[in-house]
């Protein structure tokens, strides 16, 4: 049995992301109840907080129970999120997203 | 696929700051939700869920209690907590004792 | 029984109607809205069912009631005159606020600082998710498309309507409550107020400016 299939994302060894990695969200569009708003979708941030393992809503939200996933705070660029963005280069938008959203880059 | 409730970013107009306090079915809507919420017959998740799931048309004519009763009266049936015609029939109940006391507004004046 | 029931409560309803005077939401004491008729035939039916007691939706009402931006006053102005309780409210806010008394029930608080350099402001752009144990129920404007759409693309535009002109040089920081975390803003303590005591501090923090959306005057200002 590999070390993998023992270990489940409640484990904290699992946590793979840290603040400062860079990160795209996926640009993914399924139906049910997600908590990824679509403007960040496609989108690259930064991590800069891990909060620790939370349910997962998209379970939650039909009474099912799963591993829990990650839950880290992602900032963004505001001139990365809106093309035609009015302020200055540096101010930014935080969310909240789950691991499972998130890719390494 | 954009849910309608997830609005980020898209155009709108100038913030009414207009403030107003919650009448009292409004608290009572809150209130019903908090109990329900903490005996665990209704979870925050699955209410955010069938708030949602209403449809565009309830985001764009309902206000916000509103979307929240909707919601409610949909999951108490979905449990088998309540029924559609017990909801109907209780609801016509009390249409008929606010025109009785003459706190019905006028566009339920027909009914009476 | 559930008849005298409904008619005490029905004028129980209306007594709380005419307490709040300056209420606005409707032109007069009518009902005007089918969901206000089910929102009521709910209440009724769970209370009959046993599902719920009349009881215990009023003893929620009035913790709501009872729960308000005075709360969250109460941790900012502590924040501002002792340092090591600021920590902890950045460090482990629940413990921090549990601390004073006003634990939160199911999510984290996360506490967030203005200082010269970064402007915080907190939205949720899904629903309405908010620090209720600080600060009571949102406001309507927190809650409308308008606020929720805009705050996060143009959040300049959007403070400018609340009177809030934020210089290039600091950082418009928005916070998207999108999962189990409620933020907290600890707006600037205002110049010239340092002699003044913690209570005297706490009646100066308004609602808004815990949401980011306004900064703190000094009296008089």
């Amino acid at each position: 049995m590999s070390v993998a299939s023992v270990v489940t994302r409640n484990d904290p060894w699992t946590i793979d992301l840290a603040p400062g990695d860079l990160v795209r969200v996926r640009d993914d569009y399924p139906p049910g109840h997600i908590r990824t708003p679509v403007y960040v979708r496609g989108k690259v941030g930064r991590v800069t907080r891990c909060f620790g393992p939370f349910g997962n809503p998209e379970l939650l939200a039909y009474r099912l129970t799963g591993p829990k996933e990650e839950l880290y705070e992602v900032r963004f660029l505001q001139r990365d999120l809106w093309d035609d963005y009015a302020g200055p280069d540096k101010d930014t938008v935080d969310l909240d997203l789950y691991r499972h959203w998130l890719e390494k880059i | 696929m954009r849910g309608p409730h997830d609005v980020g970013g898209l155009p709108d107009g100038p913030v009414s700051t207009e403030l107003h306090d919650l009448s009292f079915w409004e608290k009572q809507i809150d209130g019903l939700r908090a109990v329900i919420g903490a005996k665990g017959i209704v979870t925050t998740h699955e209410n955010r869920r069938y708030v949602e799931g209403l449809g565009d048309d309830a985001y764009e004519t309902l206000t916000y209690y509103e979307r929240w009763t909707a919601a409610l009266a949909r999951q108490m049936i979905e449990k088998n907590i309540l029924t559609q015609a017990e909801i109907d029939a209780r609801v016509r109940e009390i249409r008929e004792r606010l025109a009785a006391s003459g706190e019905l507004a006028p566009e339920f004046g027909a009914q009476s | 029984m559930p008849h005298d029931h409904h008619d005490h409560d029905h004028d129980h309803e209306h007594d709380h109607a005419h307490e709040h005077a300056h209420a606005p939401p409707q032109p007069d004491d009518k009902v005007h809205s089918y969901y206000q008729m089910l929102g009521v035939a709910l209440k009724e039916l769970l209370v009959e069912k046993g599902v719920v007691t009349a009881d215990e939706v009023r003893a929620a009402i009035e913790k709501r009631d009872q729960t308000t931006p005075a709360h969250g006053a109460k941790v900012v102005a502590k924040s501002w005159v002792d340092p090591l309780f600021r920590i902890k409210l950045l460090m482990n806010a629940n413990q921090a606020v549990a601390e004073l008394g006003f634990p939160m029930t199911t999510t984290q608080l996360v506490a967030v600082e203005n200082d010269e350099s970064v402007h915080h402001v907190v939205v949720c752009t899904l629903c309405s998710c908010y620090p209720r144990e600080l600060l009571g129920l949102p406001p309507a404007w927190y809650k409308s498309r308008a606020y929720r759409a805009r705050i996060v693309s143009e959040p300049r535009a959007v403070l400018a309507e609340f009177g809030t002109h934020l210089p290039d040089d600091v950082e418009v920081r928005v916070h998207d409550s999108t999962a189990d975390m409620r933020y907290l803003v600890i707006p600037r303590q205002p110049a010239g107020t340092e002699g003044m005591s913690e209570v005297e501090l706490a009646a100066l923090i308004t609602r808004d400016s815990m949401i980011g959306v306004s900064d703190v005057s000094a009296p008089g200002a």
